[in-house]
């Protein structure tokens, strides 16, 4: 193991996260009622995978400046563990949304047309595209210095079109998604209580650490497997 | 008369607004799970897998480092 004070600090905010997640008191509202705990959980992924592709571009212009192999795979390895943690972050979007949003008359199923209309929703699915595309660009050139290149700057316009399509257009439109027109999603203080803050921040902190020491282990590995070309 | 009129109406909406605090207060929180201590159980088993993904992670850390060492 190597440099571990962090990882220490990610497994003990990790556990907190479990334990305070699930014993401590949240806000009774109606509708949301104990889904409410899925804001440690489920807000918790888009903030790690944001942070994941803003370091992953930041590798990528550094690439581009410096032209070393290295900026571009720990630039890749970002990526795609922040791809991961998109992806998660949908799926459990998915789920609390059936329970939440979905008309509790109709079956989810059938309240499926008008759910699937959310702006945040497609925004989300299309960001997710474009890094998807990232990783089909990268195994389609087998030049080395070429494919660094052309994907570093893709790396630059798929960060650049996160902005409009997750943070912009889901707050022009109606959305039912928190933080539609007025403000910011869990960081709102008519959002969050001061109960609830008391978990978030430190399970935002645990796991983008755990996003983080994932892909330490992904660039240690892929370091190793291109000893010859660096 | 009006008066009266007046008064009741003020009454009414005031009763109103408290139906709508007890709406908001009458959520369906999971407080049965709470009181026999359920709870407790659901919170082993998630601590459980998390461990047990983190140890994972951490033997993987060392088996990696290990390589480092022996191709260096």
């Amino acid at each position: 193991m190597r440099r571990s004070w962090w990882k220490i600090l990610c497994v003990i905010l990790l556990l907190y996260t479990f334990i305070g997640g699930f014993l401590m008191d949240v806000p009774r509202l109606p509708a949301l009622s104990e889904t409410i705990r899925n804001l440690y959980f489920h807000v918790c992924m888009w903030f790690c995978m944001m942070i994941l592709f803003t370091v992953s571009v930041v590798y990528a212009i550094r690439y581009l400046r410096s032209n070393k192999l290295t900026d571009d795979i720990y630039s890749r390895q970002f990526a795609a563990v922040g791809i991961v943690f998109g992806v998660l972050g949908y799926a459990t979007g998915t789920i609390w949304m059936s329970y939440t949003w979905a008309d509790p008359n109709n079956s989810s199923f059938q309240s499926f047309g008008a759910v699937a209309r959310e702006p945040k929703l497609i925004g989300a699915a299309i960001a997710l595209l474009i890094y998807f595309a990232y990783m089909v660009l990268r195994d389609s050139i087998s030049d080395i210095d070429k494919r660094a290149r052309i994907t570093a700057v893709y790396n630059v316009f798929a960060y650049a079109l996160l902005f409009p399509t997750i943070w912009i257009i889901p707050r022009i439109l109606p959305s039912l998604h928190p933080g539609g027109e007025n403000g910011n999603p869990a960081l709102d203080t008519n959002d969050i209580d001061n109960r609830m803050r008391l978990v978030f921040y430190p399970a935002v902190i645990g796991w983008t650490l755990l996003g983080v020491w994932i892909t330490s282990l992904k660039i240690r590995l892929s370091l190793l497997k291109e000893k010859r070309l660096l | 008369m009006r008066k009266i009129k007046y008064l009741s109406a003020l009454i009414i909406s005031l009763l109103l607004t408290l139906i709508n605090y007890a709406q908001t207060d009458t959520a369906d929180m999971a407080d049965t799970m709470r009181s026999n201590g359920r709870i407790y159980v659901v919170v082993a088993v998630v601590v459980l897998i998390l461990s047990g993904l983190l140890l994972y992670l951490v033997r993987l850390d060392k088996k990696i480092t290990r390589i480092e060492k022996n191709k260096s």
